[in-house]
């Protein structure tokens, strides 16, 4: 079983996405420590891409603040083996194929198990295309996370079956941001994920507030949240922590 | 030469999101229903024929091959077309698709105005919405397209992110098709993107070689030794290259913009300085850092400004077929006002890309060899650009 697995194993999970480096690494640090005293169960961490085709302005603007602060792959390693010292719940990469293909994958893949990556998601990499680096994500014991949207419909059953560690279910068309709404299907989408896999699912995109997350996760095995936690990081800078903190213990008392 | 996954050797692919793979399974099908149907066949030759102004011409040179002195020159008019450029050739055929395909709803990205305009044409024509996103440096640099595309009915989208041209128009629109799917149709401008982008964009543009081809065996009988094209995502070069890569004898030669020089870090000769990489759907050459960050690339080009090239010709390079060649900002722009003064052409400064290079190589072959240029398309819309590079302060 994936390490990934614990953190579905005593409830719904919350999975805080943070993108590293923004402002600077010793802030992510502290961010990650604040979410994970407050409950997260699995952290999100971003390695930023220069051009982050599935993120809303939120997101870019993350990830172009982190570059332009100099952040690279290999400090961003540096940043987990820190966090490895004390933290212990999973962690996984989010990041663009392009960040692991032109690293190394092999390079990249084996660097996540010495410094304790658990998983891998990639959302410019569709089924068609994991064998890109699946075959090295198994050889690694990392698991690649994938993604199911509200367009996969006949797709669902072929992804779940598949699927390791979690699945990452995206709540609505678009790019990530907070919305004021989520309309999609979900429950139909979950009920063809169950009926095809055990492994846990978590919904993602625009979820933002308490009543979203409790509405998401009660359909679900657990809740994904990135912009609403950069937004606050947008606004403290680095003294975001002890906000993020608080924010994310508000939502994992709603769920 | 395209497999079933859209490969191209090791490039291609579709690298998208989930979100998108339905609409791109969708697209694939629709155009291998419509490819080889007749009815579809004969109603795009008749919108390329009477509505787009095909056949282009294919104009012998006389004075320019006078003056360089060696192999024949041959001009390709692709500037003749509807809308001034090869882009209709592509246009056309996917929003003809798009149309079977019952969308209501055509987007695109445009960098230097060329593909926005006759997408939003073609929108126009077919009775469709049209929405371009075209990067806001290049909404200056190409003001009078922008014009044009909102005369047409279409709404223009000033994209700021990134380094505010084609590769973030690109992205936009990306993103945007992923909110919007069921009604909308990604018109990709170039043969770049996931697949099958790639396959139908050269499928559309391949009508520039073939026409080529039939052209030159009536005029000279026989075939070119060598058709030169410039090279961005890499369309009107691989319309031009297609029906002669079995034709070993014929060299196809691609002319990236080299900027300001591939020695400098201001250019966008994506296969003479950058690597193999992953983005915007596709595997293929980039302009990118030691990490995989995709390099600010820069050209006097806005059509060429770009980091990626389409995976055929990232192919084409690595088994040798095709040749590469980086053309200077200040080349470009010797050839743009050389042809204009030799011929009374005024070449889009893409195209002028092209130029520059066949002016070197000329003179190196024979009097009995003979060569092709592209001119992919007309330059109006670059004048008070070039007029600006040259220090007079011309504003449209």
């Amino acid at each position: 079983m994936s390490n990934i697995a614990s953190a579905f194993s005593t409830g719904k999970a919350f999975i805080p996405f943070i993108t590293c480096g923004d402002p600077d690494l010793e802030t992510t640090a502290a961010v990650v420590r604040a979410a994970v005293d407050n409950g997260a169960s699995l952290v999100e961490l971003g390695i930023p891409f220069s051009d982050p085709t599935a993120e809303g302005p939120v997101i870019q603007g993350a990830n172009i603040r982190a570059l332009t602060g100099g952040v690279t792959t290999d400090k961003v390693f540096d940043l987990v083996r820190d966090l490895r010292q004390d933290v212990t719940v999973p962690m996984v990469f989010m990041t663009y194929a392009n960040v692991v293909f032109s690293y190394g994958a092999e390079r990249f893949i084996s660097t996540c198990r010495d410094i304790g990556i658990d998983g891998l998601i990639l959302p410019d990499l569709p089924y068609e295309e994991k064998e890109e680096f699946l075959p090295l994500c198994r050889e690694y014991g990392v698991d690649l996370i994938s993604l199911i949207a509200p367009t996969s419909e006949n797709r669902i059953a072929m992804i779940a079956k598949e699927a390791e560690g979690f699945i990452y279910l995206v709540s609505s068309l678009g790019v990530t941001g907070v919305r004021s709404e989520i309309k999609t299907d979900l429950e139909s989408i979950v009920k063809v994920i169950r009926e095809n896999t055990s492994v846990p699912c978590a919904i993602g995109f625009g979820i933002s507030t308490p009543e979203q997350a409790a509405k998401m996760s009660s359909i679900s095995d657990g809740a994904i949240v990135g912009s609403a936690i950069i937004k606050i990081l947008e606004k403290y800078g680095k003294d975001a922590a002890p906000y993020v903190g608080e924010y994310v213990k508000s939502m994992v008392e709603a769920i | 030469m395209t497999n079933p996954n859209g490969r191209f050797g090791i490039h291609g692919g579709q690298y998208i999101p989930e979100t998108l793979m339905n609409a791109v399974i969708e697209l694939e099908e629709a155009y291998n229903k419509y490819k080889d149907d007749p009815e579809f066949q004969a109603e795009l030759t008749e919108l390329l024929n009477e509505y787009g102004g095909r056949p282009s011409r294919l104009y012998y040179a006389a004075k320019m091959t006078k003056d360089l002195g060696g192999a024949k020159i041959y001009l390709k008019r692709e500037d003749l077309n509807h809308t001034g450029a090869h882009k209709v050739n592509n246009v056309l055929g996917q929003a003809l698709l798009a149309k079977k395909m019952g969308k209501t709803r055509l987007i695109a990205e445009t960098g230097a105005g060329q593909h926005g305009v006759a997408t939003a044409t073609a929108a126009a024509l077919f009775g469709m919405e049209c929405v371009v996103f075209m990067g806001e440096e290049d909404t200056k640099r190409q003001a009078l397209n922008v014009y044009r595309m909102r005369l047409l009915g279409a709404e223009v989208i000033p994209v700021k992110s990134g380094t505010a041209t084609l590769k973030d128009a690109v992205s936009e629109a990306m993103r945007e098709w992923t909110s919007r799917i069921s009604d909308t149709h990604y018109c990709l401008g170039s043969v770049m993107g996931p697949h099958p982008f790639p396959t139908i964009v050269r499928d559309f543009q391949a009508v520039i070689s073939k026409e080529i081809k039939e052209q030159m065996l009536k005029k000279e009988g026989r075939l070119p030794d060598a058709v030169i094209a410039c090279v961005g995502g890499g369309s009107n070069a691989i319309g031009t290259f297609y029906n002669f890569i079995e034709d070993k004898d014929v060299r196809l030669i691609g002319c990236e913009a080299a900027g300001r020089g591939i020695d400098t870090f201001e250019t966008a000769a994506t296969v003479n300085t950058g690597r193999v990489g992953i983005f915007h759907g596709m595997k293929s050459y980039f302009c990118q850092d030691e990490y995989g960050q995709i390099a600010p690339v820069y050209s006097i080009s806005a059509g060429l400004d770009y980091p990626g090239v389409g995976p055929e010709h990232a192919y084409l390079h690595d088994i040798g077929r095709a040749e590469y060649v980086p053309v200077t900002d200040e080349e470009a722009v010797n050839a743009f006002e050389y042809l204009a003064r030799t011929e009374g052409i005024i070449p889009a400064i893409e195209s002028a890309h092209a130029v520059a290079y066949a002016r070197k190589l000329a003179p190196t072959m024979d009097k009995d060899k003979i060569i092709v240029i592209t001119i992919s398309g007309r330059g109006d819309k670059d004048c008070a650009a070039i007029a600006r590079y040259r220090g007079e302060d011309i504003h449209e």
